[in-house]
């Protein structure tokens, strides 16, 4: 796995970049590290730039962001921070006024989403010519790691519930590891305004409505290396009106 | 044409028969009168199984947390020889 640090470097600066990978992050000190090796690993002859959109962490992530460009290049990894925690869908805004692709990955940092992944969303796209990519959890090749009963049990109901009210064309409405044609995704960052997952239902949604192609591939979902998340009453009801919100409003 | 409009038409559809069964008595009319609680019943039932059947065959990954401990040594390997501070916060 011994890579020399100018053959890493030289290769942003021949090629075009065809593909961005935004990666928001706070607090992500260690997992981004971990994170980029990963995409630079996977993606080994692919022209990709790694855009960091980090608000405001106070654990050292941008530091750590800095290290990572001596080792890479720095015209592969951009940081493109914040001053504080502004949002997932003007995260993605932000990342995207700096990207040079034609098309755009977004992946969550915190390992739940792995980079391994990256080439069958890219190989989906040449074969399909698909608008967008999705990777979705719930089906046969796909997966999840570290959710009890009751979280799946949500998971399944919230699942039905959003496919009868909404014919979303997808089986994985709240994923967030998509990759986007970058026109594609500039149209649907203006016309969406939820936030938190809502946000990624708004986004699908919206692109099933506007007519946009979109394919999905499957990906395993590891949950929280270290811990796992919560979902409580509050989170129930804010999908539900979220639900009732995308109902009659795309 | 939004969705909700999509909706409201299936549903106006569904209301024009259930009207025209009891206008031209198909069906004995006492039982006409009962048909939407029975579909919103069978709807009921149809959105439980599809739940229970999800919930049967959720695809799980326990393996994957493995390699991604595997993945997690390597990157940290790695990391740490190319000087990138890789300690857990």
């Amino acid at each position: 796995m011994e890579e020399r640090k100018d053959e890493l470097q030289t290769k942003g600066k021949e090629k075009e970049v065809k593909y961005s990978i935004i990666v928001p992050t706070y607090n992500e000190r260690l997992n981004i590290a971990l994170i980029i090796y990963l995409i630079f690993k996977h993606l080994r002859d692919v022209e990709f730039e790694v855009i960091v959109v980090d608000d405001g962490s106070p654990d050292g992530t941008q530091d750590i962001v800095k290290q990572l460009q001596q080792v890479y290049g720095e015209d592969r990894i951009l940081l493109r921070a914040r001053p504080r925690k502004l949002g997932l869908g003007t995260a993605y805004a932000h990342g995207l006024k700096h990207a040079r692709g034609d098309f755009v990955v977004i992946m969550d940092a915190d390992l739940s989403h792995h980079p391994k992944y990256l080439p069958s969303f890219i190989r989906k796209q040449k074969e399909t010519g698909a608008n967008i990519v999705t990777g979705t959890r719930y089906v046969k090749n796909g997966g999840v790691h570290g959710w009890n009963l009751m979280r799946k049990l949500t998971s399944r109901g919230a699942n039905v519930l959003a496919q009868t009210l909404l014919w979303p064309g997808v089986s994985d409405l709240t994923g967030s590891f998509r990759l986007y044609e970058r026109s594609v995704l500039e149209d649907l960052v203006t016309s969406c305004v939820s936030k938190g997952y809502v946000f990624q239902m708004e986004m699908i949604v919206r692109a099933t409505r506007k007519g946009y192609r979109v394919e999905e591939v499957p990906i395993t979902f590891v949950d929280r290396v270290f811990g796992s998340s919560k979902l409580g009453g509050s989170e129930i009801v804010e999908y539900l009106k979220g639900l009732v919100y995308l109902l009659f409003t795309t | 044409m939004k969705h909700i409009f999509k909706v409201t038409s299936v549903l106006a559809a569904i209301s024009a028969i259930w009207i025209g069964l009891l206008q031209t008595s198909l069906l004995p009319p006492n039982y006409t009168w009962l048909l939407p609680i029975y579909l919103v019943v069978a709807l009921g039932c149809y959105g439980l199984f599809m739940v229970g059947i999800g919930l049967m065959f959720f695809p799980t990954c326990p393996q994957e947390a493995v390699l991604l401990q595997q993945d997690i040594v390597e990157a940290k390997e790695f990391l740490s020889k190319n000087g990138v501070d890789v300690a857990s916060d």
